[in-house]
């Protein structure tokens, strides 16, 4: 009979710092501890007192990778609060600020963090150029990365703590010859993709278990990352003001980040959520294009998130790729409203899943106090109710060595992001 | 490996890259550089710890260690302290190695404030302040910025590159860098 204890240390191939304590006794898991162990830096605290318009460059720091995911959706929340309605030119440059992210986030996970398991390496720069697919896939990689940080550099001003999008507007335009440089290069970049969705069909790994699924989805238009209504997967669609109604906030004490329930049940965020929930919604070029593929959802696969997270690639870039051939984009003036006692909301689908901000704005400018809630402190319980059962599935066959290996790369499959995790010191969930 | 890559692995100015506190900005930002100087970088270095690119790594005698992130905690202290005595040179990475700065937001916290951190403080070992890396050991080079500019990163890396092949011997991999 097994009886042991596992400690991994420190995750690799993932954006920041989580550990991981297994108890396994008599064949059974004991129990499983996710670890986010990122320091935390107090956002949360420290936006209490500042005026409302340093918030979204402030709040984009809370992490490097989702970066523009804060910036918009902080944005979002102060002109809620605020009362200020951007214009339709504005809404789609942040639509395509997003989209730069998720064809460059995604591509960075998928590329250099998931991709080595498939193949057998340790590392995406392992690859070798002698070998006909791994030289292929390195090229692709850095081109569609590439896309994606052209992309949001051309239109954000920069892909990282982005300078160029802000509360009631824009405050620099593309020109025509950059909009006409990124089209090439997203059309340049469009085989590789198609590529890298089949790669990710064919992934050999597998875990499946029932669970429940969250995501904002659009009540019209196209499948999307900013606006919509919260999907529970229970039928219920909330609007973004009423988030805090759904959400249970769970103290895990060996943690750094909250975690979170609904119902008293583990959900999860993310690609796969969004694919679950929205696929019809995806652009007519995408679907053509993954047709089969799309079949393959809805899924309770984790693995599949990988597959999603490629599918919404080929999204943004078509969808980007339309909207920069047809919009004449032109200089506005930011919209400036005087401030108010009000709350403000914004929701955003980062990357790895919903992403919330609420702040409590006073007359005179200042925030009072704010609340953040991150994807991947929403999928914690998920993660470890998904570990649960991958240990004891293993039991009693698999060496230590290959349960951790396992248990890393379904936690890699999340695409968790600790530095987001670990920002705050409380959430105190108040009524608005 | 052949012999004739591991001779070429070991000619490979070794490349340590590690965050601390921090948004991991630098982390994504050198990833984006990556985009336009892997091939180089595939030839020229040996990223033989970097956990973001790497599950097996290795912290023995590194050529150039990056630092990002402030240090939160002793145990980032020790970790700094021993990255710093296996590393020829070591480039602090971003504002918050430079300055310490967002990371280290608490140290300017009011009383009030200070209070209602101080649970967490406590039960995550956490140092009383946050310090900036050039507070805990020598540093060689400091690329600041949030995040760090690609073009004064690439500089950076390029001079001590030089320096760095310089003490090679003769036969050593004859890269241009970057």
């Amino acid at each position: 009979m097994h009886t042991f204890d596992l400690t991994m240390d420190r995750l690799t191939k993932v954006e920041g710092s989580a550990s991981l304590e297994l108890r396994v006794k008599n064949n059974k898991v004991e129990h499983v501890h996710f670890k986010i162990t990122e320091f935390k830096r107090f956002f949360t605290q420290a936006l209490q007192g500042k005026p409302i318009i340093a918030l979204p460059q402030l709040l984009s720091r809370i992490c490097g990778t989702c970066s523009n995911a804060h910036l918009l959706c902080s944005i979002e929340a102060s002109e809620h609060a605020l009362g200020i309605e951007p214009t339709d030119q504005t809404k789609l440059l942040r639509v395509l600020t997003m989209y730069g992210l998720n064809i460059r986030d995604h591509a960075l996970h998928l590329y250099l963090f998931a991709m080595p398991d498939i193949v057998g390496k340790d590392a995406f720069l392992d690859f070798d150029e002698n070998d006909e697919f791994e030289h292929q896939m390195l090229h692709d990689g850095f081109e569609i990365k590439a896309a994606g940080n052209f992309l949001a550099t051309l239109i954000a001003g920069r892909s990282v703590h982005a300078i160029y999008p802000a509360i009631g507007g824009f405050n620099h335009f593309p020109d025509e010859a950059g909009i006409a440089e990124a089209v090439k290069k997203l059309e340049s970049a469009r085989p590789a993709v198609l590529r890298l969705v089949e790669v990710f069909k064919n992934n050999p790994f597998h875990f499946d278990r029932k669970t429940n699924f969250t995501a904002l989805v659009p009540t019209n238009g196209l499948y999307g990352f900013i606006d919509g209504c919260i999907m529970t997967g229970s039928g219920e669609c909330l609007p973004e003001s009423h988030y805090d109604a759904f959400l249970e906030r769970i103290v895990l004490p060996y943690s750094q980040a909250s975690a979170y329930t609904h119902e008293g049940e583990a959900y999860m965020v993310g690609a796969l959520a969004r694919m679950n929930l929205a696929k019809e919604r995806l652009h007519p070029k995408t679907k053509d294009a993954c047709a089969a593929v799309l079949d393959l959802f809805p899924s309770t696969d984790i693995f599949r998130s990988n597959l999603a997270q490629a599918i919404e690639i080929l999204h943004s870039l078509d969808h980007a790729i339309d909207i920069l051939k047809h919009t004449r984009i032109s200089a506005e003036p930011i919209i400036k409203k005087a401030p108010r006692d009000a709350v403000g909301v914004g929701v955003v689908e980062a990357p790895r899943g919903t992403l919330y901000h609420k702040y409590w704005l006073r007359k005179d400018g200042i925030v009072e106090k704010g609340e953040i809630v991150v994807p991947t402190g929403q999928n914690q319980i998920n993660i470890e109710e998904d570990i649960h059962k991958l240990v004891n599935d293993l039991l009693p066959d698999a060496s230590k060595d290959e349960i951790g290996y396992e248990i890393e790369k379904l936690i890699r499959a999340y695409d968790p992001c600790m530095s987001c995790a670990a920002h705050f010191l409380r959430v105190k969930w108040l009524s608005s | 490996m052949t012999n004739q890559s591991e001779k070429t692995a070991s000619e490979k100015l070794k490349i340590g890259w590690f965050s601390f506190s921090c948004c991991e900005d630098n982390t994504v930002v050198l990833t984006e550089i990556m985009n336009d100087h892997w091939q180089e970088w595939k030839k020229l270095f040996d990223f033989r710890h970097a956990r973001v690119l790497r599950s097996k790594n290795i912290l023995d005698e590194l050529d150039i260690a990056f630092i990002e992130g402030a240090i939160a905690s002793k145990k980032h202290e020790a970790q700094l302290k021993e990255i710093r005595s296996k590393s020829k040179k070591l480039v602090a990475v971003g504002a918050c190695a430079v300055v310490g700065m967002p990371a280290g937001q608490r140290n300017m916290f009011n009383e009030e404030q200070k209070k209602e951190a101080e649970f967490l403080i406590a039960r995550f070992a956490a140092l009383p302040k946050v310090l900036k890396v050039s507070e805990v050991v020598k540093v060689d080079a400091e690329v600041g910025g949030c995040p760090m500019e690609p073009a004064v990163f690439l500089k950076a890396v390029t001079a001590f590159v030089a320096e760095l092949k310089r003490q090679m011997p003769p036969d050593a991999d004859t890269a241009d860098g970057m």
